[in-house]
């Protein structure tokens, strides 16, 4: 299982998703009325470190990180 | 890189950073202030940020200062900030004023763009995060089904 967290304006609790690739979280985010808007813009970390690659794999145990757009400052 | 609840007490900071740097016998010292403004009737701005990834830019960042001889700093607001008050302060010391100086906006620049920091405008007391003024990070858009790969 990879846990999944949804940061700042998305405002969801997390969810324990049964997935191995970014494509399956894709799927997962855009047939939900409610995450489909930032599938688009997000970026996703695996782990705390940001993911580039399409391919990467997932692995039972990680944490993905949802991060939308961001204002600092 | 030093994180506050609410607004920042900018002259507090301001002056350790500057006895610090001033006796590492820095030449050069270079402080960004941001200050909240009266507009859209909004009373404060509010932060939300994720520490583990804040801290990984951050100590990029401060390596790439290291490798030109400089130094970055870093204090950002979580939370409500009123209007007037300050958010956010960048700093960079550099034995000379150039590196200072060119360090100083590329430092801010890649904060604004990849900071994950996010931002909601305060109105009635409640929290609208501010869309229209945000970016998406590096690396954003990885879930689209359309990229070409």
């Amino acid at each position: 299982m990879v846990k999944v967290e949804f940061l700042g304006p998305i405002g969801k609790d997390p969810v324990e998703l049964n997935i191995n690739t970014l494509e399956e979280l894709a799927d997962y985010m855009l047939k939900s009325d409610e995450l489909k808007e930032w599938a688009e813009n997000s970026a996703v970390a695996v782990n705390n470190t940001i993911v580039q690659d399409h391919n990467f794999q997932l692995k039972s145990g990680d944490v993905v990180t949802i991060l939308p757009p961001v204002c600092g400052g | 890189m030093e994180l506050f609840q609410g607004p920042l007490d900018v002259k507090a900071i301001s002056n350790r950073w500057y006895d610090e740097v001033r006796e590492l016998n820095y030449g050069a010292f270079i402080t960004f202030v941001g200050i909240i403004r009266a507009e859209n009737s909004i009373e404060a701005l509010s932060f939300d940020i994720y520490e583990p990834i804040l801290r990984k830019w951050f100590d990029s960042w401060q390596q790439e200062a290291k490798s030109r001889g400089a130094l970055v700093k870093m204090a950002h607001a979580i939370g409500n900030v009123p209007i007037a008050q300050s958010s956010y302060i960048a700093a960079v010391a550099s034995p000379k004023r150039k590196v200072a100086l060119a360090l100083i906006e590329e430092f801010v620049e890649d904060f604004k763009a990849n900071a994950p920091i996010w931002k909601y405008d305060v109105v009635n007391g409640e929290r609208i995060y501010a869309k229209d003024r945000s970016t998406p990070m590096e690396g954003a858009g990885i879930l689209k089904k359309d990229s070409d790969d």
